[in-house]
């Protein structure tokens, strides 16, 4: 019987960019217990709503996180329009679409940077993020922002994309997805990335399931669940299917991130192509009385938003369950039995977003 | 005088919404290339010259980024990244928020911005390392001083 | 509508006999959510089976106490501690029971203190 010791992991650590700290009980090189602690980012802007105007919150709302700070503007809206019933037009659920599924390529190309940093792949990590440049400029020429978009409102969006544009984004996905395609065979082929990542961290679709997990942590378990499918914004229009891997291991989340990507630049594709004419707004007016829970897929997996309004400029309540909330446990129980030297892999592949957990 | 070629970064995320620490990291990859200055980011405070903060400070993070800064070795500089590290920002009125990071900790180089951008905080860190260098001539000065004094101090003893 | 939402109301007594249903049924836990209103704390848990979303409502006195359901979901834990954090509410047998210190904010129970932030807002000018 070898000695338990507790090792503390974070908050400051060189793997992570952000602050979570966890308590490793190890025995020998083994993870027997892991214990978060969170709180390093809380902020407590939920509690905002009722100093905030719930138009002007929109802006709060894109600032929970910085990754998908569109996806979380998006969700927000989305919740006011349907407690107000307000028809947003199809050009702006196509806009919305678009910016999203763009959110999603930076967002995965800059996790597979920050998991090859984590297995000390330097060049690798550059690599990725040198590509992701390229999606933030086409962000950041029909948004101007480069993280922080600005472009959703309660009604629609506030910026137009022209089709000539547009085709140029659709032309300039396909030579960036012709390299981003050369860099991602390296996490899906390259000997010493699989010798990291295989049979690390396993958990199986049932574990997932009971562990409530969302997003690519469930579906690299074998569960197809893609909350796209509840058909919010343009995607009751296109055509997709949700990617799933089998192993349950640290290299199927590696695997289902990177065949998202290139799902995401054909889902682009389709909305270029089917994008009608028309209004980008609706004028909105009045306050919302209702409530409903909003459900968007993010990079990460299902967010989730809760507003209740009681027909004030004030909402009562706003709620938001990111994805990261939801896989704590599993990363928790990941942990259990891994090795000192594959936590950061662990921790990492279920991509953490701790200023979204925190809020 | 070469200690502005190669100071190294270390990045805290105080309460940063990530937007700012992603920028932080994205102004050390090939597109912006921090590293064409000799900054390398490390993770390790007693590396690091340069103590780059993102976003206000809460009640936890406060005691962490106290810690991290004193746990740096002399000289030191600290860029407060993002509105939020300035002032507190959009969040500024919730209830965990303190404020901007010199509420705890003294701030050379305030970089504005939401998120900033990587040519700002390159920007900001290169405006860090004059601060720096002025910085490295007091402390050798002090040093020196301290030395001399001591060396007197000495002196006398042995006379007596 | 994008979706169909469907709110069942329940007694306190009831909460892990429904929870238990919609374990059986092969639900995941989707999220536990806290609303106080006035005098009374509403507390929602939201389950999902293929995109259908079912919510579980329970209203309580902010003194009452509850029971956790961390004992069929063990994920459970971690909305729990929140809601116990920032609302005040008393949970018995959290799995994971964190005792306060989940978040470790500046002000105790900040959604249900009275007029938390109007002290606290001049104090920081």
């Amino acid at each position: 019987m070898s000695q338990r010791n507790v090792i503390p992991f974070g908050p400051q650590h060189p793997v992570l960019p952000e602050p979570i700290h966890l308590d490793l009980v190890t025995e020998d090189e083994t993870v027997i217990e892991a214990i978060p602690s969170i709180g390093f980012v809380h902020r407590g802007l939920e509690k905002l709503v009722e100093k905030k105007d719930y138009q002007d919150f929109v802006y709060v709302a894109e600032r929970i996180c910085g990754i998908c700070s569109f996806m979380h503007g998006m969700t927000y809206c989305q919740a006011v329009e349907e407690i107000m019933e307000i028809a947003v037009p199809e050009r702006a659920l196509y806009l919305r679409t678009v910016w999203a599924e763009l959110s999603r390529i930076h967002s995965h190309l800059m996790w597979l940077g920050l998991a090859a940093d984590a297995f000390g792949f330097e060049s690798l990590f550059m690599n990725c993020w040198r590509l992701r440049e390229g999606i933030l400029d086409i962000i950041e020429a029909t948004t101007g922002g480069r993280v922080i978009f600005g472009s959703c409102k309660i009604g629609g969006v506030r910026r137009d994309i022209d089709d000539e544009t547009m085709k140029g984004i659709v032309e300039k996905l396909g030579t960036i997805g012709a390299e981003i395609g050369r860099t991602t065979d390296v996490f899906l082929n390259d000997y010493s990335v699989q010798h990291r990542l295989k049979g690390i961290g396993v958990l199986s679709g049932e574990e997932a399931h009971a562990l409530g997990t969302v997003g690519p942590v469930l579906r690299a378990s074998g569960v197809a669940m893609d909350a796209r499918k509840i058909d919010y914004a343009a995607y009751r229009n296109l055509k997709f299917e949700p990617v799933v891997e089998k192993a349950g291991d640290c290299h199927a989340r590696c695997r289902v991130r990177v065949r998202e990507i290139f799902q995401s630049v054909d889902l682009i594709g389709q909305a270029a192509r089917k994008m009608p004419g028309g209004e980008i707004f609706v004028k909105v007016t009045g306050a919302p009385n209702g409530e409903f829970f909003s459900r968007v897929e993010q990079p990460r997996g299902e967010v989730i938003y809760y507003v209740k309004a009681n027909g004030t400029k004030n909402l009562q309540r706003f709620r938001v369950r990111t994805p990261t909330f939801a896989n704590l446990p599993a990363m928790v129980k990941m942990l259990e039995g891994a090795s000192i030297a594959d936590v950061p892999n662990i921790i990492l592949t279920i991509d953490p977003c701790i200023s979204c957990v925190e809020r | 005088m070469f200690f502005k070629k190669s100071p190294w970064i270390i990045h805290y995320d105080a309460t940063s919404c990530n937007g700012c620490d992603i920028e932080v990291v994205a102004s050390l990859t090939p597109m912006y290339d921090l590293e064409r200055f000799g900054i390398v980011n490390t993770g390790n405070p007693k590396h690091a010259d340069i103590f780059v903060v993102t976003g206000a400070v809460n009640e936890s993070s406060r005691m962490v980024v106290k810690n991290i800064y004193d746990q740096m070795p002399n000289p030191k500089v600290v860029v407060a990244v993002g509105i939020c590290a300035t002032s507190g920002g959009v969040f500024r009125e919730c209830y965990n928020v303190l404020g901007g990071v010199d509420k705890v900790i003294p701030v050379d180089v305030y970089v504005p911005g939401c998120a900033a951008r990587p040519e700002s905080i390159i920007d900001g860190i290169i405006t860090a390392l004059d601060i720096l260098e002025r910085r490295l001539v007091e402390f050798r000065k002090a040093k020196s001083e301290a030395r001399r004094q001591e060396k007197k101090l000495r002196r006398y003893h042995l006379n007596d | 509508m994008t979706e169909e939402q469907t709110t069942i109301t329940m007694e306190k007594d009831e909460l892990l006999g429904a929870v238990s249903d919609f374990h059986s049924q092969g639900y995941r836990l989707a999220q536990i959510c806290c609303t106080a209103l006035g005098d009374t704390i509403e507390i929602n848990y939201s389950f999902d089976k293929e995109y259908r979303f079912k919510n579980l409502r329970l209203s309580i006195r902010p003194d009452e106490e509850i029971q956790s359901i961390s004992i069929i979901y063990w994920s459970a834990f971690t909305y729990e501690n929140e809601m116990s954090e920032l609302f005040g509410v008393k949970i018995r047998n959290i799995v994971v029971d964190y005792k306060g210190h989940f978040y470790r904010t500046a002000v105790a129970t900040p959604f249900v203190a009275p007029e938390p932030d109007a002290g606290n807002a001049t104090e920081k000018e």
